[in-house]
């Protein structure tokens, strides 16, 4: 590669980077600025932490959001385990178009779910609060805990299955003894991926939510929409924190379970 | 009459349009290591998983020690069946692999602890229960491959390609304990492969395949040197052929005409009609390959001009142009050190005896 | 012969698959056909539904208002697409390129603001371009503008937002084909005398394509049912579809208008997929 389109490369790859983390950055430096709202550096300060902490509605709202995460992405991986197990045992021909059906709700943009999901439970009388909530994440997160599962699925030397049959295992014996320990790395990361993705939401939680069932996400948003206030920075500090940590998380059970 | 082990009746599998296995019948000896020998797509490997039950005959019966298995699933069955690449359970250790069908049956953990240190012991794997698939040899792995079938004591073990994933001196030794092994167990042994030399010496009885049928079931020596077909000649060892018509015969002298060529004298099988077309098949050792000079003592003797010489280490190959027309090849040993070498371009005679070749009608 | 076998392997097959298709088909596909029958009914007067069907609301929707909107979410989606494109090529070049041991390094740093709350991410160019915000201190200072510029609610502060949330979408799919092409193609290129721009145009570029398609289905998609950027970024003036459906149903509580937008946007959604796939895109899945 001749130096200087390499170097043009570089310099178009750190912009990038530049571009992505500026945001970012220029959230965290304010979340410990001790102007309110000026865009001058006024001192380092840790005030707007400290009323985060005392902010009851907020301890709330991420209790709501664990809460569901957890439930939602249990649901989840049940579900999507078994749809992808199921869905390759199936003969070619009825699998095609059920991998369709499968892979349609990551096509389908959020707020129709969330419409959509708002017609169905006023249409059948149901309360909007946590189960519904619940509901709404675990049906679009099985489509995600599915493919991530399917991929390592078919990876897996087919075998191995036979193998176990062979050797006197019922279907239900070699599934539980040979092809759910070997997809155990695969389950782990779904899980984690569907629990952030839950956690995160924020379109669909909006439109099944009810009152009581507010999540982090929400508050955010409601926080936002009220006016800007530094708060909002240090709280944003808090999750782009929490979500590098879930990030070196992963990684960590990865590098784990290759050893 | 003890029933026999394994048999097939007139078993057919379809896979799509083709047929896999067609009209196929077999019986094999209780105790017997019987070989499936053919090439790829000659069925031998689909005989093979309809015995073990991964597939499902749509025509015909597959009966074990006298009774029809042809419905059972694959973990009813008295059979085991060790797997090309093993299919070792990665996440398991070896002691836990051959302790898996013991597991599935419910077996008392105390027995399992005694059978699985035997079996281990008989595999030359003491030591290595803990390890994990991943940090083993391709023999050892194989060879828990083995135990963890054999462990189980079924009536009957398949193999499939046992040998193919070694390199040549692994193999050889390897067949050499495999039939140590099925000696010592007493199990009966289907091995499939396509290797005819390991088919030939392990096997008590082999059959070949070709396109779902078998053509010849027989023991090893049977086959090599009584083929009953074309393709049993060409597939088993190597050959030399020569077309032409049989123009005349008595009992089984008979006296073969080619063009170009003089005739040939070769012992026909019995009832071989005069003025059919005949293919004359002879080994490449059983030819006999002299100097230009006169020599006696032998049926039939050809001109030929050496092509090509291969060195073999215990043997000289030697590929020739004989009368001018064949391509022939013989193999010469390297017994005694003052044999003579001959060199491409060299001029030499080739001669045997009726008795060394083989007649086969089209 | 019966196949007892594979009778109890479909036997297990279903067991595993029925529940989740009754889950989708309740949670997914009977909402969605609620919202089909919805788009035909009539508003009531307060809001709500009146079960006499019309064709009105798709009729209504063909006005230049609201068309408006859906030409709006179209351009910005494809600008945002074509913006991700060229950004993001580079950079996934350059990830391809640089030795193994780096890659898993560069990738990382592209994912972890990926991995980072959306609605967080939005908000933190609210700081960045509001009248008081950093661009505009940066601009004064620089003495390049006199007064502070209104970025913030605009269809320009939609379109840094949007390619700002989407950019990682296009840079992983962009550097997975590049990565796969083999050196020796693009050696043999150079050892057939090709310059550097021909062997981008004509070997790189080419090759890439799979990469190219999947990152442009993942950007574009997305981009065109936005909701939270138009909605934090955009004002009254920037809506895309997401926030005229939003405002249907709960501002104006229009449920059958909101229905058909929604279904003629799942339609567009869905015709892009197909496009997609008769392109011979591959799954990026």
């Amino acid at each position: 590669m001749r130096g200087k389109s390499e170097g043009w490369l570089l310099a178009a790859s750190l912009g990038n980077l530049l571009f992505l983390y500026l945001p970012i950055a220029v959230l965290i430096a304010y979340s410990f600025n001790a102007a309110k709202l000026a865009a001058t550096w006024q001192g380092f300060s840790l005030d707007w932490y400290r009323l985060l902490t005392q902010d009851h509605a907020l301890a709330a709202a991420l209790r709501n959001s664990l809460l569901i995460a957890t439930v939602s992405t249990a649901i989840a991986v049940l579900l999507g385990v078994g749809a992808a197990i199921g869905l390759e045992r199936l003969p070619w021909r009825r699998r095609a178009w059920l991998d369709g059906a499968f892979l349609l709700p990551l096509v389908m943009p959020e707020i129709v779910m969330g419409v959509s999901l708002l017609l169905l439970f006023v249409l059948f009388s149901m309360p909007l609060g946590l189960p519904t909530v619940m509901v709404g994440h675990a049906a679009f997160n099985v489509p995600v805990v599915m493919v991530l599962v399917r991929t390592r699925l078919r990876k897996l030397d087919p075998h191995l299955e036979e193998a176990a049959r062979d050797l006197g295992a019922t279907p239900w014996q070699a599934l539980r003894r040979v092809t759910l320990p070997l997809l155990q790395p695969a389950i782990v990361g779904a899980a984690l991926l569907a629990f952030t993705v839950s956690f995160d939401d924020f379109v669909v939680t909006f439109f099944t939510a009810g009152p009581g069932a507010t999540t982090l996400p929400l508050k955010v948003y409601s926080m936002i929409k009220t006016g800007i206030s530094p708060e909002i920075n240090a709280l944003s500090t808090l999750l782009v924190l929490a979500s590098m940590g879930l990030v070196a998380l992963s990684l960590v059970v990865q590098r784990v379970y290759e050893k | 009459m003890t029933s026999p082990s394994v048999e097939l009746r007139e078993v057919v599998k379809r896979h799509g349009s083709t047929v896999a296995v067609d009209h196929l019948s077999l019986s094999i000896r209780r105790g017997e290591f019987f070989s499936l020998l053919g090439p790829s797509g000659s069925g031998k490997t689909t005989t093979l998983r309809l015995i073990a039950g991964f597939e499902h005959p749509d025509q015909g019966d597959i009966l074990i020690d006298g009774r029809s298995i042809a419905g059972d699933p694959p973990n009813l069955r008295p059979v085991n069946l060790v797997f090309q690449q093993y299919a070792l359970f990665p996440h398991l250790t070896v002691s836990g692999n051959v302790a898996f069908g013991l597991e599935m049956r419910g077996i008392a953990r105390t027995e399992i602890r005694s059978r699985v240190g035997e079996a281990l012991d008989m595999a030359q794997l003491a030591g290595k229960g803990d390890r994990l698939p991943a940090q083993l040899s391709g023999g050892e792995q194989q060879r828990v491959a083995l135990a963890r079938a054999l462990v189980n004591r079924p009536a009957v073990l398949l193999l499939d390609e046992p040998l193919g994933a070694l390199d040549q001196q692994l193999r050889q030794e390897m067949q050499v304990e495999l039939k140590a092994i099925q000696e010592q167990v007493g199990v009966t042994f289907i091995c499939v492969t396509h290797h005819q030399e390991e088919a030939l010496t392990m096997a008590d009885r082999v059959a070949v395949m070709d396109h779902g049928r078998i053509l010849q079931i027989g023991a090893p020596q049977e086959l090599y040197e009584a083929p009953a077909s074309l393709f049993v000649a060409g597939f088993v060892g190597l050959s030399n052929r020569l077309d032409g018509r049989l123009a005349e015969v008595e009992g089984t002298r008979g006296r073969i005409e080619a063009p170009e060529l003089p005739a040939i004298q070769a012992d026909v099988p019995a009832g071989t009609a005069r003025g059919s077309a005949v293919v004359l098949v002879i080994r490449p050792e059983r030819l006999h390959l002299s100097p230009q000079a006169a020599v006696g003592g032998f049926d039939n003797v050809m001109p030929a001009r050496v092509a090509k010489t291969v060195y073999n280490g215990h043997e000289m190959q030697y590929q020739l142009r004989v009368a001018d027309r064949l391509l022939w090849t013989v193999r010469v040993p390297n017994a005694d050190g003052g044999q003579k070498r001959f060199r491409p371009g060299e001029a030499a005679v080739v001669c045997w005896n009726r008795g060394e070749s083989v007649v086969l009608t089209q | 012969m019966n196949s007892s076998q594979s009778r109890t392997d479909a036997r297990q097959a279903a067991w595993l698959l029925t529940p989740s298709l009754v889950w989708m088909g309740l949670f997914f596909v009977l909402p969605l056909l609620i919202v089909l029958l919805i788009s035909f009914a009539s508003r009531g007067t307060y809001g709500g539904v009146e079960w006499i069907f019309t064709l009105a609301n798709y009729r209504d929707l063909a006005d230049p208002l609201y068309l408006w909107i859906y030409l709006r979410s179209v351009a910005l989606a494809l600008a945002t697409t074509g913006l991700c494109l060229c950004l993001g090529f580079p950079l996934a070049y350059y990830i391809a390129r640089a030795p193994a041991r780096r890659q898993g390094i560069w990738l990382m740093l592209v994912l972890i603001p990926f991995w980072t709350n959306f609605l967080v991410r939005t908000y933190a160019w609210m700081n960045v371009l509001r009248v008081d915000g950093l661009l505009n201190a940066l601009l004064t200072n620089a003495g390049l503008t006199s007064r502070p510029i209104e970025i913030l609610y605009t269809d320009t502060a939609v379109l840094i937002g949007l390619v700002y949330g989407y950019l990682p979408f296009m840079v992983l799919p962009l550097y997975a084909a590049i990565e796969r092409i083999d050196r020796s193609l693009i050696e043999s290129a150079r050892d057939l005398y090709a310059p550097g721009r021909a062997v981008f145009t004509r070997v790189i570029v080419p090759l890439a394509k799979p990469g190219i398609m999947a990152g442009c289905l993942l950007v574009f998609i997305p981009s065109l049912g936005a909701y939270i950027t138009p909605d934090m970024l955009g004002g009254a003036r920037s809506m895309m579809i997401g926030n005229f459906i939003q405002h249907e149903y709960l501002v104006v509580r229009d449920w059958p208008l909101g229905s058909a937008a929604s279904l003629v946007l799942m339609a567009m959604v869905l015709a892009g997929s197909w496009w997609y796939q008769r392109a011979g895109g591959v799954r990026p899945l």
